[in-house]
């Protein structure tokens, strides 16, 4: 396989051809913000919080789809950057519900992580407190929607991973929702295997366990790896890693 | 008709005003107790679940978060039907007991000692816990501590000190170390003898304060709250008592589940806060006390020996044929209550059990419907929800103790307002006695609106043509 080099941030790198920007970039440790992006799943770019400026290119380009190219000169972290990081957080914060102070996952929550990442501070648009439906007709889990930030960890594991694809994404723009065996309530759905790998996955109090009280949501995402590294490897590691 | 207004009202949790209407003649005709905020946590609660309640819940204030919090996780026990482990309910009444200690440290020595020790003519700039401070430090920095102490225990048990969701549906998150327990331990025989002092002074206050004690809310009405199944003082569980002003039981013995049978809420154009009756009697005749002054009242006995000396000292204040009917005494109740929570925690403190670490058993939803109720510091709360097979709740009702002395405040105001006002003007001193009026009550009308925000006062004066004659401001 060829190898492309690059530049990033006034660096030189080499990398693989066909690896993305930011797989480049987190194996030299240099930081892009993600959400949607989780190792392991299938790379969507639906987030945008990883974009890149590239010389020669007018437009950002999210790092997580964008393979690298030979010669390309890239940064990850300008003025501009930040501004449009910063306002990606606002507006996912403006268009659900989110209550940090009394959610299942104060405190174990990427979106929460992600607002300190980028120095959210104030929120200036205006909030549009969406009637938004919870779903606690599961027996073991809650799909609070008013938490959602459709970055669709969540139908992507269940479809790619676990293969009982429960979760789909249904609906256009500001309607858009993700929905349960197409449509109906979860406890309903004859696919879902409660196995819970949804939860786990999922950055924000959008899926918790049932019985949680704030801040006790803690989503363990190991198990992710392993089940991974299992299949292709047949090497069983520890979770924790 | 005039009126004269007093708006905002100070040293009080959250946002009043008081009217008074003058006749023809210049005379107080009526004056109410308005309050003006509010935010509708009955209603924004539905729809979530029930686990949340207790985190949700505690947001609707934060002075007596702790209340709503163990309140709320009581209905929730009630929902799930089990019994908590008896190191969770130990620590449940712990954290309640904290709650009464820091709140009636607050309301006492930050928010209405400064009227007695100062006066009632001192200068408004200092009569504050600032002036305090400056008049007698060392009482000062005393009650200071005794509050540190309540949130002390609050931050132990809970991780911090406000808004704590520590209580959950069927017990508690975290168990109590034996090194918080000893920390704890090593603030006595000082916090016992902080409320030993703190009712001296009301004593004192009792005996110089004569006008006063003649009119702030000096009338009949019923006195309602827990008491245990001997009769003692109670604050966590046990049942409802409801004795009338001549200190005759009329109901004994009720569940709290029943709350609802006994008692009604009538609602006026004029405030946010409800004005809750007893229901045999009808609105507005059955009006009722809860709180310090009505627990005094009911109880037989309190399980705590200096508490228990002070509560017959109270009683003897009034004759033989009647309860203690004057609200200017709520301080003096209040204070023993203090000594009383400051002895409880010790022998708490003390029990074995409350470090143990089987703290939280699990259920299902088991019951649509649930009624939480404990003695919050301003008096009997009820958390009463409804909800689906899958824990979402479906109706919310809450009945707070501010709201359930509404009607007594009001009356309380008008009292004071006949005894002080003359003329189409009012004096700051007679001001800041109607605030003062308000003040025995401890009212918190974040909680009893369900709403939140900081507590000034107006008073607005309207003459008999219902024209604003003046506006005042504390």
């Amino acid at each position: 396989m060829a190898v492309k080099t690059l530049t990033i941030n006034g660096d030189q790198y080499s990398a693989q051809e066909g690896e993305s920007i930011l797989a480049v970039c987190r194996q030299h440790h240099i930081p892009i913000p993600t959400l949607c992006h989780l190792e392991g799943l299938s790379t969507v770019g639906a987030c945008r919080l990883c974009v890149v400026q590239i010389e020669g290119n007018p437009r950002l380009l999210p790092a997580c789809t964008t393979k690298v190219e030979e010669g390309m000169i890239i940064q990850t972290s300008t003025p501009k950057l930040e501004k449009y990081r910063r306002m990606i957080v606002a507006l996912l914060a403006s268009e659900g519900n989110h209550v940090c102070a009394v959610c299942v996952a104060n405190n174990h929550c990427e979106l929460q992580d992600l607002a300190y990442q980028v120095g959210l501070v104030r929120v200036r648009y205006p909030y549009l407190y969406p009637d938004k439906k919870l779903d606690a007709t599961h027996r073991e889990y809650v799909m609070d929607h008013n938490r959602c930030v459709l970055c669709t960890r969540c139908v992507r594991v269940c479809d790619e991973v676990e293969g009982a694809h429960v979760w789909d994404v249904a609906g256009r723009g500001i309607n858009c929702e993700i929905v349960s065996g197409l449509g109906g309530n979860w406890g309903d759905t004859q696919t879902c295997t409660e196995c819970g790998k949804c939860v786990m996955v999922c950055p924000t109090g959008a899926l918790f366990e049932k019985g949680v009280t704030v801040s006790e949501m803690e989503k363990k995402k190991g198990f992710l790896k392993y089940i991974i590294t299992a299949r292709q490897k047949k090497e069983w590691i520890s979770q924790s890693e | 008709m005039s009126t004269i207004t007093i708006s905002p009202v100070t040293r009080i949790e959250g946002h009043a005003k008081i009217t008074i209407h003058l006749n023809a003649k210049g005379e107080v005709e009526d004056a109410r107790f308005h309050v003006n905020e509010f935010r509708g946590f009955e209603k924004f609660c539905e729809g979530r679940l029930l686990w949340e309640m207790p985190g949700l819940t505690s947001r609707i204030c934060g002075i007596c978060p702790a209340s709503h919090l163990i309140t709320s996780a009581k209905a929730g026990d009630d929902i799930l039907s089990i019994g908590i482990p008896e190191t969770a309910e130990k620590l449940r009444r712990l954290l309640t007991l904290a709650q009464w200690i820091q709140s009636h440290a607050l309301s006492f020595f930050h928010l209405s000692s400064p009227d007695f020790l100062l006066g009632f003519e001192a200068d408004p700039a200092l009569r504050n816990i600032f002036g305090l401070m400056a008049h007698d430090k060392e009482f000062a920095r005393r009650g200071i501590r005794l509050r540190k102490f309540g949130q002390q225990i609050i931050e132990f048990l809970g991780g911090r000190r406000i808004h704590t969701p520590w209580s959950v549906a069927g017990g508690v998150r975290e168990p109590f170390t034996r090194e918080e327990r000893d920390t704890l331990l090593s603030w006595y025989p000082e916090v016992t003898e902080t409320a030993l002092m703190a009712l001296e002074t009301v004593k004192r206050i009792n005996e110089k304060f004569t006008k006063e004690l003649s009119c702030f809310g000096n009338f009949h009405s019923l006195f309602v709250g827990m008491v245990g199944s001997k009769g003692e003082l109670e604050y966590y569980g046990g049942n409802l008592r409801i004795m009338d002003s001549a200190g005759n039981i009329i109901a004994d013995n009720i569940d709290p589940r029943d709350y609802h049978k006994h008692f009604g809420e009538a609602s006026e154009s004029w405030s946010y806060l409800k004005f809750p009756y007893y229901k045999p009697i009808g609105y507005p005749k059955g009006i009722y006390r809860v709180g310090p002054l009505a627990r005094l009242n009911i109880c037989d006995h309190i399980e705590t020996p200096l508490a228990e000396q002070e509560r017959r000292s109270f009683k003897a204040l009034a004759p033989m044929t009647e309860a203690v009917n004057n609200s200017f005494y709520f301080h003096y109740a209040r204070l023993i209550e203090l000594l009383f929570a400051v002895e409880r925690t010790e022998q708490l403190l003390c029990d074995p059990a409350i470090l143990g670490t089987h703290v939280r058993s699990k259920a299902e939803i088991n019951a649509l419907e649930g009624v939480g109720a404990s003695e919050a510091p301003r008096g009997t709360l009820f958390h009463h929800y409804w909800v689906n097979e899958n824990g979402v709740m479906q109706k919310v009702n809450m009945l707070i103790a501010t709201a359930q002395n509404n009607m007594a405040m009001n009356r309380t105001v008008r009292q004071i307002a006949m005894q002080f006002v003359e003329g189409k003007s009012i004096p700051e001193p007679v001001l800041n006695r109607i605030e003062a009026g308000i003040r025995c009550f401890d009212p918190c009308l974040s909680c009893s609106t369900h709403a939140a925000g900081q507590m000034p006062m107006e008073v607005l004066l309207y003459d008999v043509n219902g024209a604003l004659i003046e506006r005042r401001s504390t």
